[in-house]
């Protein structure tokens, strides 16, 4: 095995312009050097503002295997702080969710912190008399990560104190949220529920690159998608179409349907299909449900958030989002060959039940640990984990509709079928991985 | 056809509907369920029945078909190597019977196993039957499964439970 860690030679050597080194799937020094430099320096989903609405509320996560909080403050702000506690390291918060009330107390020894992660209280303080307690890391309290931005609900943080701006690192990618939250009458979002949790035995990258990956679901989804096709087959066209079968369907559109669907690649790994229309394109309208959009918005700007159906949006490199259907999925790396897959159902607030309904349906029945749909992807990113330990050839190909002047211009419009959508997700990734603070 | 409908006979078709599961007999498990029946599986401890809630199982009887007829799709990957499971039961209780309706609920606490790859899982949970009971024989209105790690991360679950 190559040498990473000192040689960023090494790294670019395993992204071409139209492949990539197998090492950056299946190497467990690459996934360290992942952690350290990639999902440090890139803005990482957290979790979205209404699973914390009052203060005390605190959300638990893990983002690049460090422990964090997404914690509302008395001020009515939300942070994120290192889950440590600044003594001896005690995670500080033990459950996944909950109310701390107005201050975190650890569980070791009692130390207590404001909401803002500052420390208030000591056990029997005078036992630092004279310690130069003040000047220690310690008296600092509680870590945060290096930035945090609030986006439309959105809450994400940049662990690296130093790095892109939020708006600069996902620029016009950006707009996928906004047509998702645009949805409620009212503009706003709330998380629905428990999430699905969805272990992988997979390198997360197999995820994230399968969300635009529209070459596969007429192959891998025939199983399951095609099987709901065969047994609505002999039902007459008119015949209302459950939901469940309005969802499947078009899992098996053909190759023209994907390939017209359009790709659009933003710089730092970003990208959404279905620029013309998606899968979700064709659910039938929900009564009602256009009025209040109607209302809320006018009638044009009502129908131009609606005509937008985009299929998966892939915020780089943690979070996918399907605005259409108003569904999330989080990405958590645990190892090289494991992955944590968390799936949301979102409310539109203020928007007739049966979208929630609809979204609630959709998650479990494409998302689930126990999805039909979910078990041919899996199966797919296992059998490439497996795979890719074979001799022989040690490249992944990623050449569908590459050209040359790719090396110049990424960005924009695509044809939906090209794997430029992982091209430029290797861009970001060797960007970050080789930049040169690491050489 | 006349149907021996005591707590020993319905204890009796909670066991025979684990057994067609484990054995594959997917067909007749299928033709257990009333026209309207229900399988599910909540997410969440304590869910609420509505739709407004996502599910780990939520199927009518259409869903069921598309489990039943993809495990048999020579193209579901996924079963390339099959996976096989086991249901031990504890002995099903009669919770309640309402005559008037011909509803009997059956609670069942469970252990699971799912089997593929030489990958052996365990479940944990509880099964409630409400159980169609008449002359034309038992039919179930709803299986409903409360898993105990309904909310962990969990791998592929591939069969039913």
């Amino acid at each position: 095995m190559p040498e990473y860690r000192h040689n960023a030679a090494n790294i670019r050597a395993l992204v071409r312009d139209d492949a990539v080194h197998r090492d950056v799937y299946i190497d467990p020094q690459l996934f360290e050097l992942e952690m350290e430099r990639l999902w440090q320096s890139a803005w990482i989903y957290v979790g979205h503002d209404s699973q914390v609405p009052n203060a005390g509320d605190f959300y638990a996560t893990v983002i690049a295997r460090q422990p964090l909080l997404m914690l509302r403050g008395s001020d009515g702000a939300v942070r994120v702080l290192l889950n440590r506690c600044a003594h001896k390291g005690a995670k500080i918060v033990g459950a996944r969710a909950g109310n701390c009330g107005k201050l975190l107390r650890c569980s070791y020894h009692g130390w207590t912190y404001a909401l803002d992660g500052s420390l208030r209280t000591v056990p029997v303080k005078s036992g630092y008399a004279g310690t130069r307690f003040q000047e220690s890391e310690a008296a600092r309290g509680l870590a945060s990560a290096g930035d945090v931005a609030t986006y439309r609900g959105f809450v994400f943080a940049r662990m690296s104190r130093l790095g892109m701006g939020f708006e600069e690192y996902f620029g016009g990618a950006l707009s996928s949220i906004d047509n998702l939250a645009d949805r409620s009458p009212v503009g706003r979002l709330e998380v629905a529920g428990a999430p699905l949790r969805y272990m992988h035995d997979s390198n997360w990258k197999m995820f994230v690159e399968n969300l635009n990956d529209t070459m596969h679901p007429m192959v891998a989804h025939e199983s399951s998608a095609g099987t709901a096709r065969d047994l609505w087959r002999d039902e007459p066209p008119e015949a209302p179409k459950p939901m469940v079968i309005e969802q499947f369907l078009p899992f098996v559109s053909n190759y023209d349907f994907f390939d017209k669907m359009g790709v659009k690649i933003y710089d730092n790994g970003h990208s959404y299909t279905g620029v013309n229309f998606s899968i979700h394109s064709r659910y039938s309208a929900i009564p009602e449900y256009a009025a209040l959009m109607e209302a809320a918005y006018g009638a044009e700007r009502a129908q131009a958030i609606l005509a937008e159906s985009r299929h998966n949006t892939v915020y780089y490199p943690s979070l996918t989002v399907k605005g259409a259907i108003q569904t999330i999925r989080v990405v958590r790396p645990i190892a090289v060959d494991r992955t944590l897959i968390e799936s949301f159902t979102l409310r539109l607030v203020g928007a007739p039940p049966a979208l929630l309904e609809r979204s609630a349906t959709y998650n479990r029945v494409i998302n689930a640990p126990t999805s039909v749909v979910g078990h041919d992807d899996l199966y797919c990113y296992r059998a490439i984990q497996e795979g890719l330990a074979a001799s022989g050839n040690e490249w992944v190909n990623l050449q569908r509709n590459y050209s040359d002047g790719e090396r110049q211009h990424l960005t924009g419009t695509h044809n939906g079928t090209s794997e430029v959508s992982m091209r430029g997700q290797f861009r970001a990734w060797v960007a970050a991985m080789a930049a040169e603070a690491n050489a | 056809m006349q149907v021996a409908d005591d707590d020993k006979a319905l204890a009796e078709f909670v066991y025979h509907e684990a057994r067609l599961i484990d054995e594959k007999r997917f067909d007749e498990w299928y033709a257990l369920f009333a026209d309207d029946g229900r399988y599910w599986m909540p997410l969440t401890r304590g869910q609420p029945e509505d739709a407004g809630h996502t599910s780990l199982f939520d199927e009518d009887k259409l869903l069921l078909k598309i489990r039943i007829e993809r495990l048999r799709n020579p193209n579901s990957y996924s079963q390339a190597q099959p996976s096989w499971c086991q249901h031990i039961l504890q002995q099903p209780a009669v919770q309640s019977r309402a005559p008037e309706n011909g509803i009997a609920v059956l609670r069942t606490p469970f252990l699971y196993i799912e089997y593929q790859q030489d990958k052996q899982e365990l479940y944990a949970g509880v099964a409630w039957h409400h159980l169609n009971v008449s002359r034309e024989g038992i039919f179930i209105a709803m299986k409903k499964i409360e898993l105990l790690n309904c909310d962990a991360a969990l791998p592929s679950l591939q069969l039913f439970l």
